[in-house]
């Protein structure tokens, strides 16, 4: 059974105003549906206002969706500020971009890692000191760290000291957003390294939201790629990125800078959509260089080819008709 | 073993449109930036690459005189021949964004945001090209179209606010082209932006000094960047220059360590799933080096000597420089 289930959930930004007093809304998840096996990392990659970061706070029962449900090891994530949604939030924990935006510069680093399992009543004072030092080791720092302020840290050990907290309330599922984007390019492999080890010794299931197509493609076991709310593309990413079937997939990756590409790359036009403006029909046409008159008129659905891979594109499936 | 000749120093020296010499920069004391000797040519595109605090982008704010009065600039800079260290700081304004053109990694800070962007560029053309009215705002609109930006004549109205991340950082560039630079000095340019907008851009800055013969120097933390678009690539790491090569022969037969571990560590696009190959250890802090090689702590190849003494800078191919006592041969 999945830890989590994601079944067609959108949500809405509550709206803005336009200048003549208009209601716009901006539709940041509209219609996705994912399944996060126990143990595994899924992949959810996409430019800036996709919506893989409300898709991640979704997850996390962070925010309600406005329709569809999201299910938690078989039952239902309970609403915010509940007793059972505070209960469930020792289940699943967040690793965010900032590392140093995510802990309290005031705070000792051992006093920060042992506060989720104050908040949670676990363990006695001695037996949470311990844990604080099995945790440092768990994610390769001294346990002599525990007295450290976050700003004697470098930016590696910061974001290790974080996913340490994280681990503290012994949780299932790790939403881990951009965790590696602050990082240097040789720390990076660290922390994700770490991650994957972590991972496999506590048996944690990821959702790994990201933006570099190089990272995923080596951690995750599955990958969804989202445009503007809504998956087009989602299978393994060893087979996914060695041929992309969706039009933005492919495009996506030919973004990716290569110095070993041969030939030139197609360069994909125009800005990243705005989500408040939504095209009709398929929401990638405008950007699409294969684009035919039905994919302005109708959206297409994430339909399952022969070989598992979910696609949604009319012409990637060949019921299109010609133009 | 013979060594194929080196190419003729005076050849390079001739053609340097830029010379940094012996620069060094501390702040409050600390050393950030330990002797950098670098030049680069008439039209090269020279990639920079190293992690954060290497000493990178203090580099080129040295050389412009952009650093705060805390930090302590040594050495030369010379531009044609022009020394710009302890130059007067009218002459230092006249050259940057006229000869010398800068962008950075946010546009969007980088830009006035209440004045319009075709005033912004109206401003560059008429402080470096003598342009005023009707003229510096043609002009304005002919650089927009030059750096790709749609519908440029009603684009001169907008404010930044208006604009996406990738077109205000077309404004930055149109700003930086103003003055008509022969060099342009691009700080992480598109490490704000998309995937897919960072193709453009970089295709883009790549377009542009081809059409105009400009010399380039991007600055990025991502080998594959700066793998794309430039010719040669200088690598840094603690505030000095440890491998410096022809890009094609940097990213295929690296010598120095550091480079090594930074190409492994790039996750392939290609191949099986696998784990990725990390330096372990820390970046090196500026006010924490050791006595020699700063890199030495997190190198797998680190014999006594590395410890001891700074290594030298020294040529191990032709046009193919690196620093490392492992490839010099004898160590001390």
């Amino acid at each position: 059974m999945s830890l989590l289930v994601l079944d067609q959930v959108h949500y809405a930004y509550p709206a803005r105003h336009t200048l003549f007093g208009g209601r716009t809304e901006i539709r940041a998840v509209a219609g996705v549906s994912l399944a996060l096996e126990r143990g595994r990392t899924l992949g959810l990659v996409g430019e800036s206002g996709c919506g893989k970061s409300t898709a991640g706070r979704l997850a996390l029962g962070l925010i309600e969706p406005d329709a569809g449900s999201v299910a938690f090891g078989g039952e239902a994530m309970p609403a915010p500020g509940t007793a059972a949604w505070r209960a469930l939030r020792a289940r699943v924990q967040l690793v965010f971009q900032d590392p140093l935006g995510a802990l309290d510069r005031r705070l000792a680093i051992g006093r920060q890692i042992a506060e989720p399992m104050v908040i949670h009543h676990l363990g006695t004072s001695d037996e949470r000191a311990q844990r604080v030092a099995q945790l440092l080791r768990a994610v390769g720092l001294s346990p002599d760290l525990e007295a450290r302020y976050p700003h004697q840290l470098s930016g590696g050990q910061r974001q290790r000291a974080v996913l340490a907290r994280a681990l503290a309330t012994r949780p299932d599922l790790l939403v881990c957003d951009e965790p590696v984007s602050a990082l240097d390019v040789s720390i990076q492999a660290q922390v994700v390294n770490l991650l994957a080890d972590l991972q496999e010794e506590f048996g944690l299931t990821i959702l790994f939201i990201s933006h570099d197509l190089r990272l995923v493609r080596l951690f995750a076991h599955d990958v969804a790629v989202m445009y503007l709310g809504q998956i087009v593309e989602q299978g393994e990413p060893t087979a996914m990125f060695a041929a992309p079937a969706h039009p933005y997939s492919q495009a996506l990756l030919a973004a990716v800078p290569n110095p070993q590409r041969r030939g030139p790359r197609t360069l994909l036009a125009g800005e990243p959509p705005d989500p408040a403006a939504r095209p009709t029909g398929c929401a990638f046409h405008p950007r699409c260089p294969i684009s035919v008159a039905q994919c302005r008129s109708e959206a297409p659905a994430l339909r399952r080819r022969a070989d598992g891979r979910l696609v949604a594109c009319h012409l990637a499936h060949a019921d299109a008709a010609p133009c | 073993m013979v060594k194929p000749p080196s190419p003729d120093p005076t050849l390079a020296a001739a053609t340097a449109l830029i010379e940094l010499a012996g620069l060094r920069v501390a702040f409050d004391g600390t050393p950030a930036l330990h002797g950098i000797d670098l030049s680069v040519g008439r039209g090269e595109a020279l990639g920079m690459v190293g992690e954060s605090g290497s000493g990178k982008s203090v580099t080129w704010l040295a050389a412009l005189g952009l650093l705060p009065h805390r930090a302590r600039v040594n050495g030369s800079v010379r531009l044609d021949g022009q020394e710009l260290i302890g130059a007067a700081p009218d002459a230092l304004a006249a050259i940057r964004g006229g000869r010398i053109g800068l962008i950075f990694r946010d546009p969007v800070s980088a830009l006035n945001p209440v004045h319009r962007v075709g005033a912004q560029i109206g401003e560059a053309v008429s402080r470096h090209r003598g342009f005023n009215g009707a003229a510096a705002r043609a002009e304005a609109r002919r650089l927009l179209d030059q750096v790709g930006l749609p519908d440029s004549s009603r684009r001169l109205d907008a404010y930044p606010h208006e604009l996406s991340g990738g077109q205000n950082q077309r404004v930055m560039i149109a700003m930086a082209l103003a003055g008509e630079p022969d060099l342009l000095i691009a700080d992480e340019p598109t490490t704000a932006l998309d995937t897919t907008i960072q193709a453009q851009i970089l295709d883009l800055l790549d377009g542009l000094r081809r059409e105009t013969g400009m010399a380039l120097v991007l600055i990025s933390h991502d080998l594959s960047v700066v793998g794309e678009v430039c010719e040669r690539i200088t690598v840094m790491y603690a505030g000095r220059i440890v491998e410096d090569a022809r890009t094609a022969e940097l990213l295929g037969a690296a010598a120095h360590p550091y480079t090594k571990g930074l190409l492994a560590a790039v996750p392939p696009l290609e191949g099986p799933r696998r784990r990725l190959a990390a330096i372990p250890g820390n970046v090196a802090q500026a006010g924490d080096l050791p006595p020699g090689c700063a890199f030495a702590p997190r190198c797998a190849d680190a014999v006594e000597a590395c410890a001891a003494q700074v290594p030298r800078f020294e040529e191990v191919a032709p046009l193919h420089r690196a620093a490392c006592w492992r490839l010099a041969g004898a160590a001390p």
